[in-house]
This record gives structure tokens, C-alpha cells and sequence, in this order.
């Protein structure tokens, strides 16, 4: 050939379904085409894929050995709130991924409300004995919307060697005034369950009944702030572990906010920790805005106490809303 | 999230001041801190006369410095003061290990009659314009139920018992009643994170050159460093430029200390809680580590100071952040690495190599090869 030609692969399609590969000689293949455009001997590499000789288990490969030499040498950036996002994103979402799609299905709806950038405040119910939800609120906003929520949690948390480790690195933090403001002040998404341990570890017959918002804290950092607050309701997760009762003098015993008795625990010993699978709803409402209303108003403890009410009135709706729509607790 | 920088201006502590040169005292002028502090100052010409006290000679050579062996523990240093006419005092001698001191008792002699004697001294020193105090953010405590990152303002959430952050709180008690017995005297309050740098000698440097690291299982806290020439920076100018109040001073960032001791090539040896006593104790025999009891719950939960309010006032960002200063110590101190990042490279090649073969060889066993476009 005279000149190198050079073909638009694009648009080169002689025949609609023939493959638009070219064989070993040049010519164009005549093998049928799939989904792709191309046969499968002709398929292209995956998109993913930086160096095209590389195949998807080599690239997952270079890229799970490159994390573990990050951790080794310690070579990984955190904020001041200990957030470690390189161990987030490599190796706890990815964790959670299989609870959120196959163990819960969890379906959500309304993540549109979440901002795209700046900060935000998500208030949720907390059910479930372990605080499953928060993981599951967690993951499902990273996923829908690419943010990390910074969950406040219990001091609890942070006293028992590991879980309070990890919680750090996921970009969790106290739950207190002082933390909320400065998270939300550098503009981040924070997720807070103003139930608590009302809420997490109440009994199965309550389930869905909405406990205390607490003393409304998170409605005046919310104020002073001028951030809004987006009511998220979540649905099924009152029924991965049922408590029948609360074993109060062990749980005092051990220093337990409470001690779960569950179909399945302590029955079954550890496998009673598995949580049933039910399927959940998660929404996400209309965000309430706080902006207008002037950071002194955080002051006057009627309007944070009305303004907490309506709060809880909009998820409790929402919950209500949601569970006529499901159709049994396990799908 | 760096505060802009700013124009420093050096102003002159005494009203009408070409003539009357700005007179400063040192404590613990032999100590780390204390030393070059008067090494800074003696550079600067704006500093008229220099007067280190302490009980040894200083390590480092001062040219302008007069060295004055005084105990500030004896109520004679109200006659260093009246003798020295200065106008400046800065307080170093808070130590913060008992070993050097002498045992915990001599420790807390120093650290809290010392300073209440020098302070006494300097509310009768009638040309006394300016206080400067050493302290530390050990007075924030380490407790679970800390918030996160700890503003001047914040009390601590539980009173520290023991040891060095219990000192310091009383030493910064006793200053602070001394500001307001003294209201016309500028009172600086320095909250310091831990030093470290290829020079200066804590627990914590200490602590890092262990060939195996002791840490608590379960455990990782956020640490917090401030180089050691930062350290002196930020004393220089709290010395030199009027900032009344309380200030933590701290490199930007924060590590962990699992990151840290990574960083510094060394291997962590997790330790059961309950055991963690045990650990400390047997490191504090060896005397590789003077490694006082309430640093334990710090090896827990660590402890993060805002340093904003210091990168505003001050106009000063510590040329270090808290990684940076680490880099420095880990560069310069030589530490015996049990791996270094080029080797842990040349694994991660190696393995890559040897699991990226098996793959290779496995998929020409299986023919036909799985079609890829269906992954996508």
C-alpha cells in the first residue's frame, strides 16, 4: 500500500450486523456482531482498562497490590477528622456494596435532593439494634451522588478498641455541637440519627414508632449554620434484628446502652448476629431550608423545638408512606 | 484552607523605641526550646540584652546571652528580675518528662512551684510589658468524648490527673490569674503540639526509634507534630510581636500514628489493652522511653489542636505541616527501618509479576477465553 490509510472505525460499517473488527490479514471480519459492535474474537478491551494488554484482573491486580504498598509505607492522606478516604473507597465501601445490593436491596429514592457540593445536613431514624443504617446511609449516597457523609456517632463508638478506629477512618465522628459545626462549616455532607439510642435500640413492637429527636442539637448547629436539613426515612431496617427484649441487668453489666434479645440471639450464639434480610426503602425528602430563617433563631428554644418537630413529622410520614408501598417485610 | 499570608510586622514592645531595646529573659535556657530561642534572638538586632537562666549551662554557644545560674524555684529570681531590668519574660522551664527532671516529684516542683515563684517575681517586676508561657495540648486531656479537633476555648472533657498535662494545667491557671492581677502585661499562652525534628529529644522521638513500635490494639490515634524549628519560630514571635491570649500551635495535618510508624519504617507490635500498662512499664524499665502513665490514654485516642486562631493572629503557618515535620525527623534521624518504600516497590512488582504469570498461564489453559465485552 501506497499510503497508510487510516479508517474511522466509527464510521466504517459495511453490513448493520457484522462485526467491525478486521482479521489477523487486514480484511474486515464477517463474523456476527454483538452488543458491542464487534464479535467476540474482535471484542474491545474494557473501558476501565489504562493499558489495553492489561485484562481486568490484572488491572484490579496492579491496583489492590498498589493499595496495600500505600498502607504499608503509610503513604495516604486523611483530614484532621482522621478521614481516610483511600481506605473508604478501596476497602469499606466495596465491603458494604454486597449488604446494600444483595443482602437489603435497598432501593432509594429521592437522592436528588442531597446538594451536589456544600454543606448539608441528613437527618435519618435509627433503628436496628446495630447501626446498620448509618452504614447503609453511608453507602448509598456515595453511591448515588460520589459524597461521603460524615455520620456522627456515640461516643460509644469511639471507646471500644477497633469499631471506633475504623469509624474514624470512614469519616465518622463525635456526635457534638463543636465537630457538626466545624464539618459543616468546611462544607461537608453530615449525617446524623438524632434518635440514638432511643431510637437504634428500642423493641421490636415499637418498631417504626419515632423515638425523641433528642434535645433538637442538631436543629440549631443546623441554624446556626444556615445549612439545610434533608429528613431521611429509612425502611427495613427495624426488622434485621427484631429485639423481643431488652436484657437490661446484663446489659448494665456490661456496660451496654441495652442487651438485645432477638429470635436469634443469643440462641444461636454468633450467628444470631446475622440480620435478617428485609427489604428496605431508603428516601431522601425535600430539603428544608434554614438559610432564611437567621442564625439567632437557634437561640429561641420554642422555634428549634417546632422546627424539630417537623422534622420528625416528615420522616414519620415518609416511613408511613413508605411501608403501605412494601409489599412484605422480606421483599 | 491556609490563612492568606500576611505582612508581619515586628513592632517594638516599648513605646518610643529606638532607643530602649526590647530586654528579654529565658527560662530553661538550657533545655531544647529554651537554647534556641536565644540563639533567634541574639540574630535579631531589634533585641537589645539576652539573660538565660537555668540551673546548667546552656548546650548550644550563645555569643549575646548572659547566662544567669538562678533556680526559679527559689524566690531570689526576684532579684535576677529587678537586677536584669527586663521587659520580656519567656517561660520554657515546663518539662515535660519526669526522667530528666528527676523523678515526678522534682518534676512537678519545677513545673508548678517554679512557675508560681517566677511569677510571683514578675507581678512585682515593675518594667515587665510582656509574658510569654510554654504549654502544651496535653491540657485538652485524651478521651473518647473529645470532639475532634479541639479550639482554645474548649475545656477539656475531664481533668487530667497525672503528670504532665496536670501541670501544665495548673501552670496555665496560675498564668492566667497572673494576667489578671497584671492586666497593662501582654500574656501569651502557647499550646504546643508534640515536637519533633531531627534535633529536639521527647518520649515521643524516643518512642519512634524503638525497633518495634508497642501500640494498642484496636487503637489508632490522630497525632499531631510541630517542628522543631517552627516551634522556636512561633516562640520568637510571640516574644518579639504582641499577641495576648492562648494559642495552639501545631503543624497542619494530622497522622496516624499506625501512619506514622509506617512512615518511619518501623513495625507496630499491637498490644491488648489490658496489657498496655504492662507494655509501657517494661519499655519505661529498658529507659528507651521516659514514658509517663498519662500517656497512655494519648496512645489511645491521641488529640488534635485548630491552630487557625495562631495562622491568623500570628500570620505565621509552621512552615512544616504535621507530615512534613515527620518526613523531617524520619530524613534526618537516620531511624533503622525494618523496610524502606523503594523495597516495599519492589514487592509490590515482584508479587504483581508472579500473580499476573499464574493468571496468564490459567487463561491459555482455558480455551476459548472468556469474552471481555460482556464484563463492560
Amino acid at each position: 500500500m501506497p499510503t497508510a490509510r487510516v479508517i474511522n472505525m466509527e464510521s466504517r460499517r459495511p453490513e448493520p450486523d457484522r462485526c467491525l473488527g478486521r482479521t489477523a490479514d487486514g480484511r474486515p471480519c464477517r463474523n456476527r456482531a454483538g452488543e458491542s459492535g464487534y464479535c467476540r474474537r474482535h471484542a474491545p478491551p474494557p473501558p476501565r482498562a489504562e493499558h489495553p494488554a492489561l485484562t481486568a484482573f490484572e488491572h484490579a491486580l496492579a491496583e489492590f497490590l498498589a493499595f496495600l504498598r500505600t498502607r504499608l509505607t503509610g503513604e495516604y492522606p486523611t483530614d484532621d477528622f482522621g478521614f481516610d478516604r483511600h481506605l473508604t473507597e478501596s476497602a469499606v465501601m466495596p465491603l458494604l456494596r454486597p449488604f446494600f445490593e444483595r443482602w437489603w436491596r435497598i432501593h432509594q429514592q429521592g437522592w436528588e435532593h442531597i446538594p451536589a457540593r456544600g454543606p448539608c445536613l441528613l437527618v435519618a431514624n435509627h433503628s436496628g439494634t446495630l447501626p446498620w443504617d448509618a452504614l447503609m446511609v453511608k453507602y448509598g449516597v456515595f453511591e448515588a451522588t460520589g459524597r461521603h457523609t460524615r455520620l456522627l456517632a456515640a461516643d460509644m463508638a469511639f471507646e471500644m478498641p477497633v469499631v471506633g478506629e475504623i469509624a474514624r477512618k470512614m469519616g465518622s465522628t463525635l456526635a457534638c455541637d463543636e465537630d457538626a459545626t466545624r464539618l459543616l462549616h468546611s462544607g461537608e455532607l453530615v449525617g446524623v440519627f438524632p434518635e440514638g439510642y432511643k431510637g437504634v435500640g428500642k423493641r421490636f413492637r415499637e418498631r417504626y414508632k419515632l423515638q425523641r429527636f433528642g434535645r433538637g442539637g442538631f436543629v440549631e448547629v443546623a441554624l446556626r449554620t444556615g445549612v439545610p436539613i434533608v429528613p431521611v426515612a429509612i425502611v427495613g431496617a427495624e426488622e434485621i434484628y427484631p429485639m423481643l427484649y431488652d436484657l437490661r441487668s446484663l446489659a448494665r453489666l456490661f456496660g451496654l446502652p441495652y442487651f438485645p434479645v432477638t429470635p436469634t440471639f443469643p440462641l444461636l450464639g454468633p450467628l444470631g448476629m446475622v440480620p435478617l434480610p428485609s427489604k428496605w426503602i431508603i428516601e431522601y425528602g425535600e430539603p428544608i431550608q434554614t438559610e432564611t430563617l437567621g442564625s439567632e433563631s437557634a437561640n429561641d428554644p420554642m422555634f428549634v423545638f417546632n422546627l424539630t418537630d417537623q422534622v420528625r413529622e416528615v420522616i414519620q410520614q415518609t416511613l408511613y408512606k413508605n411501608l403501605m408501598a412494601r409489599r412484605n417485610v422480606f421483599f | 484552607m491556609r490563612a492568606p499570608p500576611r505582612a508581619t510586622i515586628l513592632t517594638p514592645s516599648l513605646e518610643g523605641g529606638n532607643v530602649a531595646k526590647q530586654r528579654v529573659l529565658v527560662t530553661g535556657v538550657s533545655r531544647f526550646l529554651g537554647s534556641r530561642l536565644a540563639q533567634r534572638l541574639e540574630k535579631d538586632p531589634e533585641v537589645g540584652e539576652i539573660f538565660g537562666v537555668d540551673l546548667e549551662e546552656p548546650p548550644v554557644e550563645l555569643t549575646r546571652t548572659d547566662f544567669v545560674r538562678a533556680d526559679i524555684r527559689n524566690p531570689l529570681i526576684v532579684k535576677v528580675l529587678r537586677a536584669t531590668e527586663v521587659d520580656t519574660v519567656v517561660h520554657t522551664a515546663v518539662i515535660a518528662t519526669p526522667g530528666r527532671a528527676g523523678g515526678r516529684a522534682q518534676m512537678k516542683e519545677i513545673n508548678v512551684i517554679g512557675t508560681m515563684q517566677l511569677l510571683a517575681a514578675c507581678q512585682k517586676a515593675e518594667s515587665l510589658r510582656k509574658v510569654v508561657m510554654k504549654s502544651t495540648t496535653a491540657v485538652y486531656g485524651s478521651e473518647p468524648t473529645d470532639p475532634a479537633i479541639f479550639s482554645e476555648e474548649m475545656a477539656p472533657r475531664s481533668q487530667s490527673k497525672t503528670g504532665y498535662a496536670k501541670d501544665a494545667v495548673e501552670v496555665e491557671n496560675y498564668a492566667r490569674a497572673f494576667g489578671r492581677r497584671r492586666p497593662d502585661v501582654c500574656l501569651t499562652i502557647l499550646r504546643f503540639a508534640n515536637f519533633i525534628g531531627p534535633l529536639i529529644d521527647t518520649p515521643l522521638t524516643r518512642y519512634f526509634s524503638l525497633p518495634v513500635v508497642p501500640t494498642a490494639l484496636g487503637f489508632d490515634p490522630r497525632l499531631q507534630f510541630l517542628h522543631e524549628d517552627d516551634a522556636v519560630e512561633v516562640l520568637y514571635r510571640a516574644t518579639r510581636e504582641d499577641h495576648r491570649g492562648t494559642y495552639n500551635a501545631s503543624g497542619d495535618g494530622v497522622l496516624y500514628l499506625s501512619q506514622a510508624i509506617r512512615l518511619a519504617g518501623k513495625l507496630p507490635v499491637p498490644v491488648l489493652v489490658p496489657f498496655i500498662n504492662l507494655a509501657a512499664g517494661m519499655v519505661r524499665r529498658t529507659g528507651a522511653v521516659d514514658f509517663s502513665p498519662e500517656q497512655i490514654s494519648f496512645l489511645l485516642y491521641g488529640r488534635v489542636g485548630d491552630v487557625a486562631r495562631l495562622k491568623e493572629k500570628f500570620g505565621y503557618t509552621p512552615r512544616h505541616t504535621t507530615l512534613e515535620a515527620f518526613r523531617d525527623f524520619v530524613a534526618k534521624r537516620k531511624l533503622l527501618r525494618v523496610f524502606t518504600p523503594e523495597q516495599a516497590e519492589q514487592w509490590e512488582r515482584d508479587l504483581y509479576a508472579f500473580l499476573s504469570r499464574r493468571d496468564r498461564l490459567r487463561r491459555r489453559g482455558a480455551e476459548p477465553a472468556e469474552p471481555e465485552g460482556a464484563k463492560a
